[in-house]
C-alpha cells in the first residue's frame, strides 16, 4: 500500500494538463511527460486499437496518425502532441461502415492474428498519401521523377516498418493494391 | 523510465535559456532515439526542452547555390524536397534508406546527427561500456560485433555511428550551424562527431548548451551526379554494415573531382579522404577505384565479427564508383 501511495504521490508531482484531439474529439488528461502516446492513448482514454508490440520502434503495430502523416505512436511523447490531429484505427470507419482498407484486409486475408493490423492500415493510409504527394521512396527510380507508379517494391518497401510475425504479407500487399488501383489506376 | 519535468520552447533564445537553467536538461526533437533511450534509461535527464516547435523547420536556397536546412525539417520532407532530390540525390538516398517512412517523418534534421549509437552493448545496462558508464569497459570487442567500426576505432570502444543521412553530409562538405548562450558558431561536418579515444562518452564537439539550428550544404555541380548504397542484413529498415556515399567528375577520360564517405565502418561517419587523393587525377577506371579503396582501407582492423566488413566495404566503394562511372561520370 505504502508504495502505491508513493507512486501515487509520484505521479501526481510530475504529471501536467496535456490536452489531445484524437479522432474528432477533445480529451483533457493529466499525464506525466514520460508518458508515451501509445500509452496514453490504450491506458489513459481506452483507445487500445493501437497495439503495443515492441515498444522501440523496430515493429510499427503502435502506427498512428498525426495530422495525416503516419509516426510510431511509441517514440512520441503524448504532451508533444498536444494540438495536433491524431487519428487511430478506431476513427477511420464512419459508423458500421468500414474504411475501404479495412474492409479490403478482411477480403484478401491480409491478417492472421491481427495484432499488427491497426499499424498496418494506419500506416497504409500515410503511405498512400505521401505516394499522391509524390514523394520518392529508396527505390523509386529516378529519384528526382515527377510520376512514377506504385508497384509492388514500391508498396513492400514503404511499408518495411509494419512487420507481421503470422507472415500475412501477400495479403497485406494485395489489400493495399487493391484499394490503391481503385483511387490512382496503375 | 525515470520521471521528468518537460518544457516546449517557443523561441530559440528561450529553448538555450531553458537549457542553461537545467543542470541535467536536454533538449527534445522528433524523439526516435532520445525516447528510447529514456525507456532503457540510458539516458536520464531531469527535464526535456522541447524544439520541434522553434523557427529552423525551412529549406532554402542559399546565394551561391547552396542550400540550408533548418534543423527541424523533418527527415521525410528533406528527401522529398525537390531542391534536394536533384542537386544532391545522395542526400536524398541515404535519407530513404533509413529508418521507415513512420520514423522518417518524427525524426528531425537536428536529431539525426545528434543519434547514438546502436551498439548492443550501450544499450544493456547489463553489459560493460565504456561510452555509457565511462571505465567501465567495453563488452563489444570480445562480443558479437558484427555491426561494429573497422575503422578509426580504440580498445575503449568499437561503436559505429547509425545514420545515414550524416555519410552523405560529410561527403557533401556540409556545415553545421550551431547556436549557444555565447552566440552562433560553424562546425563542419566532418569535426561535428569524434573518434573514441579514450572517452567514447562524448560522441560530438557540441559544447553543452549548445542548439543545432541548421545544416548548410556548399554549391556542388558534380553532385547532381551522386549516389548512396548501403548494405546490411535485410533489404530495407535495416542499419548499415557498410555504406557508401559518392560523387564523381570525369573529364576525359579522367577523375577531375570526387567524394567519398563511408558508413557503418566508425565511431563517426568517415570521409575516405585517402581515397579521393588516388582518386583525383587519376584515369577513371576499375584498378584506379580498386586501388583508392584498398588505400583508404589500408588501416582497417577486423574484430571477430566484423572482419568480413573490411572486404565489403572495399567492393561496395568499387561498385558505387563503377555505377557513377557507367552513369556518365558528368552532371
Amino acid at each position: 500500500m505504502r508504495e502505491t501511495d508513493s507512486n501515487a504521490a509520484d505521479s501526481a508531482r510530475w504529471a501536467m494538463p496535456v490536452v489531445l484531439h484524437i479522432n474528432g474529439v477533445k480529451y483533457d488528461l493529466r499525464l506525466e511527460p514520460r508518458v508515451s502516446l501509445l500509452d496514453a492513448l490504450r491506458e489513459y482514454v481506452g483507445l487500445t486499437g493501437t497495439k503495443k508490440g515492441c515498444n522501440q520502434g523496430a515493429c510499427g503495430a503502435c502506427t498512428v496518425l498525426v495530422d495525416g502523416e503516419r509516426i510510431t505512436a511509441c517514440f512520441a511523447l503524448a504532451v508533444q502532441y498536444q494540438g495536433r490531429e491524431i487519428t487511430t484505427i478506431e476513427g477511420l470507419a464512419d459508423g458500421d461502415s468500414l474504411h475501404p482498407l479495412q474492409a479490403a484486409f478482411i477480403a484478401s486475408e491480409g491478417f492472421q492474428c491481427g495484432y499488427c493490423t491497426p499499424g498496418q492500415i494506419c500506416s497504409a493510409i500515410g503511405m498512400f498519401e505521401e505516394f499522391k504527394r509524390g514523394e520518392p521512396s529508396a527505390v523509386t527510380e529516378p529519384l528526382a521523377a515527377t510520376e512514377f507508379a506504385l508497384s509492388e517494391e514500391e508498396i513492400k518497401e514503404r511499408m518495411s516498418g509494419n512487420l507481421c510475425r503470422c507472415g500475412a504479407y501477400v495479403g497485406i500487399v494485395e489489400a493495399l493494391r487493391e484499394v490503391f488501383d481503385r483511387e490512382v489506376p496503375r | 523510465m525515470r520521471q521528468f519535468a518537460y518544457a516546449r520552447a517557443e523561441n530559440t533564445e528561450t529553448a538555450l535559456q531553458l537549457i542553461a537553467r537545467h543542470q541535467n536538461a536536454k533538449f527534445l526533437g522528433g524523439g526516435t532515439n532520445l525516447v528510447d533511450l529514456l525507456r532503457e534509461n540510458i539516458e536520464q535527464p531531469d527535464c526535456l526542452v522541447d524544439v520541434t516547435g522553434l523557427p529552423h523547420a525551412a529549406i532554402e536556397a542559399l546565394l551561391g547555390g547552396g542550400i540550408r536546412i533548418g534543423a527541424l525539417v523533418r527527415n521525410s520532407h528533406l528527401a522529398a524536397n525537390r531542391m534536394i532530390r536533384e542537386r544532391y540525390p545522395v542526400l536524398s538516398q541515404a535519407i530513404l534508406q533509413g529508418a521507415s517512412g513512420q520514423i522518417r517523418n518524427m525524426a528531425t534534421t537536428g536529431g539525426n546527427i545528434m543519434q547514438r549509437t546502436r551498439c548492443y552493448y550501450f544499450y544493456d545496462g547489463e553489459a560493460r561500456c565504456n561510452k555509457r558508464v565511462p571505465g567501465a569497459g567495453c563488452d563489444a570487442l570480445e562480443g558479437f560485433n558484427r555491426m561494429h567500426a573497422i575503422l578509426g576505432a580504440s580498445d575503449a570502444c568499437i561503436a559505429t555511428h547509425p545514420s545515414d543521412m550524416c555519410v552523405a553530409l560529410a561527403a557533401l562538405d556540409a556545415t553545421i550551424r550551431v547556436r549557444g548562450m555565447g552566440g552562433e558558431r560553424e562546425i563542419p561536418m566532418v569535426e561535428f562527431h569524434r573518434l573514441p579515444e579514450d572517452t567514447p562518452q562524448i560522441d560530438t564537439h557540441l559544447q553543452p548548451g549548445e542548439l543545432i539550428t541548421a545544416v548548410d550544404v556548399p554549391a556542388l555541380p558534380f553532385a547532381r551526379h551522386s549516389l548512396y548504397r548501403k548494405v546490411r542484413d535485410r533489404a530495407s529498415y535495416a542499419f548499415a554494415l557498410v555504406s557508401v556515399a559518392a560523387a564523381l567528375e570525369v573529364e576525359d577520360g579522367t577523375i577531375v573531382n570526387a567524394r567519398l564517405a563511408l558508413g557503418g565502418v566508425a565511431h563517426k561517419p568517415w570521409r575516405a579522404v585517402t581515397a579521393e587523393h588516388v582518386l583525383v587525377g587519376a584515369t577513371a577506371n576499375i584498378e584506379t577505384f580498386k586501388a583508392a579503396a584498398a588505400a583508404e582501407l589500408k588501416p582497417a582492423r577486423g574484430y571477430k565479427h566484423n572482419a568480413f566488413k573490411i572486404e565489403l566495404a572495399g567492393r561496395t566503394i568499387v561498385s558505387v564508383l563503377q555505377s557513377l562511372l557507367a552513369a556518365g561520370g558528368a552532371p
